[in-house]
């Protein structure tokens, strides 16, 4: 019984977050990956981009809120979020034609695509500060849980309960999903298959006779979707507040960089590593371990190796690991 | 002395004439007081600026975690200048030592197996033993002792304090704060691709502010700390010392003649209180002015020396710069190294400044990004143009909230007083300027990528 209930609590508190968060870490390190691997520089800009999608999100569904549409159970963000995407993909479009297309054009060093995208991610804040402010905003809506806490409770007789939020299970789901869609496309159609001969050999492809230009407003495209959805999920799980998906930058680029660079299976094995061992960390083993040890023993402290504000040492600490161990990551990514 | 030489020069001399006149104007547009208080936080970027010139102009390293590097310089303020609190050592000392000793011990220990053992699975499976042991070894001190000295007069106090020692002290102590973080970071990324550093000081960063925020006993935490000790004269004494008012008065006898009585009186007091703050500020800015010329001066010279050479070589063409010897990985470490040193004595100098130490207030869109904005606006391999780019760029941040507010004022102005979005746009105003330096960073970038005043090739 203990077990049981252990195992219950482990999962509540530490699988399933992680999942969650693994599943909206591996989405946004995919599409830092692929710009990575298309366009050969460290996007700065990602994590405003996924701020710039979700708000516009973000402002569709107070709309289809106000004007009485929604999903019955499900949350109305996900019938927002094609806007979102749509304005962010436009948005990324924009910025590579006024800005990235020239150093493309005359081969400017990885380090001036680095500081043009440091621009890029000013105006983006600037845009998303000036039109929903810095603060946080709720958007959820729809049927909060699948199953309560209370309700497994009584279901299974357990002492400790199980509560699925939709917003995390939502968020496996649809990553899966994407997840599927985007190998199947990179490995199965045309427009995949010239992207990832783009990325292994640039010249090559151009022999092949492949559209770089093409090429690239595809990655971009992907990118952004991949982005919004990304944020629009974190947004749903936790809260939305641009400065928190800033943040989010450093974890995701922990993600790419532990999986390899510029190799979309790494991303997804990164973004979960990272999410894994931040959850892990920071969480406070003290019931568990009061389930798990023989009485008596029980610890006296919190048993938390970390504490929650410190997670970015996390992302950092396997960052170092990486570069000190493997610096090319665990599927043998770009090393320019 | 060719022509082109003397062309960038007037260049330089035009483009301080007119950040010069655009704070004389602050003066007497708005008031002096504010133009010192803006010309002295012009000083400090500078200084910032300078550091990141190093680090990006003339050796392309790629730094993100500017903020960390200024927030050390601010703890080592606090950390220097504020007075110990005797109490808390009482209550913690002997186990934050004792703490301090076992992360020593734990640390030696790392060091020796990773030279005993040969490299493979064992070796990492000691080295996760012993980091996982004395781990919980170091937390059995530091628990307790955390909590022992914050419990000590939290309201007031609540942390160790500081050495007591004058606060001008903390700049070179921050310099060191600052380059010794700066030496972990790139012993460990340096070496590597160029954005695994940014992300490595981006990580690193965001590690120091956060461990700022949270540990209480060393900075107070998000609780912060004031009154930091000056070192220039206070506002109030000042104002009532005897021969600083004859000073006054002898300097506005002109305009005082034509007073008598309470009148007079009232006029005089009026001056002296507005002298004082003007002869502060006068006063920070002949501190900071003295920094900026020492760390420019010492640039210069090094740049100019075979040194300096070397660097440039390494910049321009890596690989040929190690065919001939050169050590560019050694080299690459000393610059960043050097550069984070001076961000952190600017950052020392901020907290001087303000008076106060505020971990909340760093954030990296102020910290680190308006920094490289600096640079590379003025002219990123050109420490004048860094210079230069510190002065104009955080004069056109802080005044660009007020002009701000005014276009929303003026494109606004046509809406309902009560309108919804004319209110939101005015609250949101401020927020114009971080996507006006996006703009200004894009603009400079794509078509004058050397900056107001581009690096000076010397040819031969």
């Amino acid at each position: 019984m203990d077990l049981l209930n252990a195992i219950v609590l482990f999962s509540n508190f530490v699988v399933l977050p992680g999942l969650a968060y693994g599943s909206q870490l591996a989405l946004g390190a995919l599409g830092v990956t692929l710009v990575f691997g298309i366009l050969r520089f460290a996007n700065f800009a990602h994590g405003d981009m996924m701020a710039f999608g979700t708000m516009v999100t973000i402002l569709v569904t107070w709309w289809l809120q106000s004007a009485g549409i929604g999903l019955g159970v499900l949350p109305t963000a996900l019938l927002a979020l094609p806007f979102g995407i749509a304005f962010a993909a436009l948005f990324a479009l924009a910025t590579d034609r006024l800005v990235y297309r020239y150093y493309r054009k005359v081969r400017a060093s990885p380090g001036v695509f680095v500081m043009a995208s440091i621009g890029v991610m000013f105006i983006m804040n600037g845009i998303v500060r000036l039109v929903i402010g810095p603060e946080d905003q709720r958007f959820g809506d729809g049927e909060r849980f699948i199953i309560r806490a209370r309700e497994f409770r009584e279901i299974t007789g357990l002492d400790e309960g199980l509560a699925i939020r939709t917003s995390q299970a939502l968020t496996i789901v649809l990553a899966i999903i994407l997840v599927a869609a985007l190998f199947w496309f990179l490995q199965k159609t045309k427009t995949g298959t010239s992207m990832r001969a783009f990325s292994d050999n640039a010249n090559l492809a151009l022999l092949s006779g492949i559209d770089p230009e093409r090429v690239v407003r595809i990655t971009w495209l992907i990118a952004a979707a991949l982005a919004t959805i990304a944020g629009a999920l974190y947004g749903l799980d936790k809260s939305f507040k641009p400065f928190t998906y800033f943040q989010l930058l450093l974890p995701i680029f922990a993600a790419a960089i532990v999986g390899g660079i510029g190799q979309p299976v790494g991303a997804i094995v990164g973004g979960y590593i990272v999410a894994f061992s931040e959850v892990t960390i920071t969480y406070a083993y003290k019931k568990l371990l009061a389930y798990l040890l023989p009485e008596g023993l029980e610890p006296d402290g919190l048993m938390q190796f970390l504490s929650t504000d410190y997670k970015f040492a996390v992302s950092f600490i396997i960052l170092v690991i990486v570069l000190l161990v493997r610096p090319t990551g665990i599927f043998r990514g770009k090393v320019i | 002395m060719s022509a082109g030489l003397s062309v960038a020069t007037v260049r330089t001399l035009l483009a301080y004439a007119v950040m010069a006149v655009l704070l004389i104007l602050v003066g007497f547009g708005q008031s002096w007081s504010l133009a010192l208080a803006i010309l002295n936080l012009c000083l400090i970027s500078a200084v910032m600026s300078l550091g990141v010139n190093l680090q990006w102009g003339y050796a392309g390293i790629f730094n993100v975690g500017i903020m960390g590097f200024a927030a050390l310089g601010g703890v080592a303020a606090v950390l220097v200048s504020s007075e110990p609190v005797a109490d808390a050592w009482a209550a913690g000392g002997a186990d934050m030592a004792l703490a301090a000793l076992a992360a020593l011990v734990v640390c030696g220990l790392l060091a020796i197996v990773y030279r005993r053992f040969h490299k493979g699975p064992l070796r990492a499976i000691v080295m996760s033993a012993v980091i996982v042991v004395g781990y919980v070894a170091v937390r059995l001190f530091y628990d307790p002792a955390v909590a022992a000295i914050e419990s000590v007069n939290p309201a007031k106090t609540g942390y160790l304090g500081g050495l007591g020692l004058p606060i001008l002290v903390s700049w070179l102590v921050g310099g060191l704060f600052a380059g010794g973080a700066a030496w972990v970071v790139g012993k460990i990324a340096l070496g590597l691709r160029a954005d695994y550093l940014a992300i490595a000081t981006l990580g690193i960063s965001e590690i120091i502010v956060a461990v700022l925020k949270n540990e209480d006993w060393l900075t107070r935490g998000v609780k912060n700390v004031t009154g930091l000790p000056r070192p220039v004269p206070y506002e109030i004494d000042l104002q009532s010392s005897p021969g600083f008012i004859a000073w006054v008065e002898r300097w506005h006898s002109d305009a005082l003649a034509g007073l008598s009585g309470e009148t007079r009186e009232a006029a005089l007091q009026l001056m002296v209180i507005d002298a004082a703050g003007v002869i502060v500020k006068l006063s920070y800015a002949g501190l900071f002015a003295t920094v900026l010329v020492i760390i420019l001066t010492l640039l210069v010279l090094a740049l100019k020396s075979p040194w300096g050479r070397m660097v440039r070589a390494i910049r321009d063409n890596e690989t040929a710069a190690a065919a001939m010897g050169k050590d560019v990985t050694m080299r690459h470490l000393q610059i960043f190294v050097l550069g984070s040193a001076i961000v952190g004595v600017a950052g020392a100098m901020l907290t001087t400044l303000d008076g106060q130490f505020t971990p909340g207030t760093y954030n990296p869109l102020r910290f680190t990004f308006l920094i490289m904005v600096m640079v590379i606006v003025g002219g990123s391999g050109n420490n004048l143009g860094a210079v230069l780019g510190g002065f104009l760029i955080w004069f056109v941040w802080i005044q660009a909230e007020p002009a701000g507010t005014w276009l929303m004022n003026l494109i606004t102005a046509s809406m309902d007083e009560s309108n919804t979005i004319r209110a939101h746009l005015l609250d949101s105003a401020q927020h114009m300027r971080v996507i006006l330096m996006g703009a200004v960073l894009l603009t400079v970038l794509r078509f004058s990528p050397g900056g107001i005043l581009p690096e000076r090739r010397e040819t031969a």
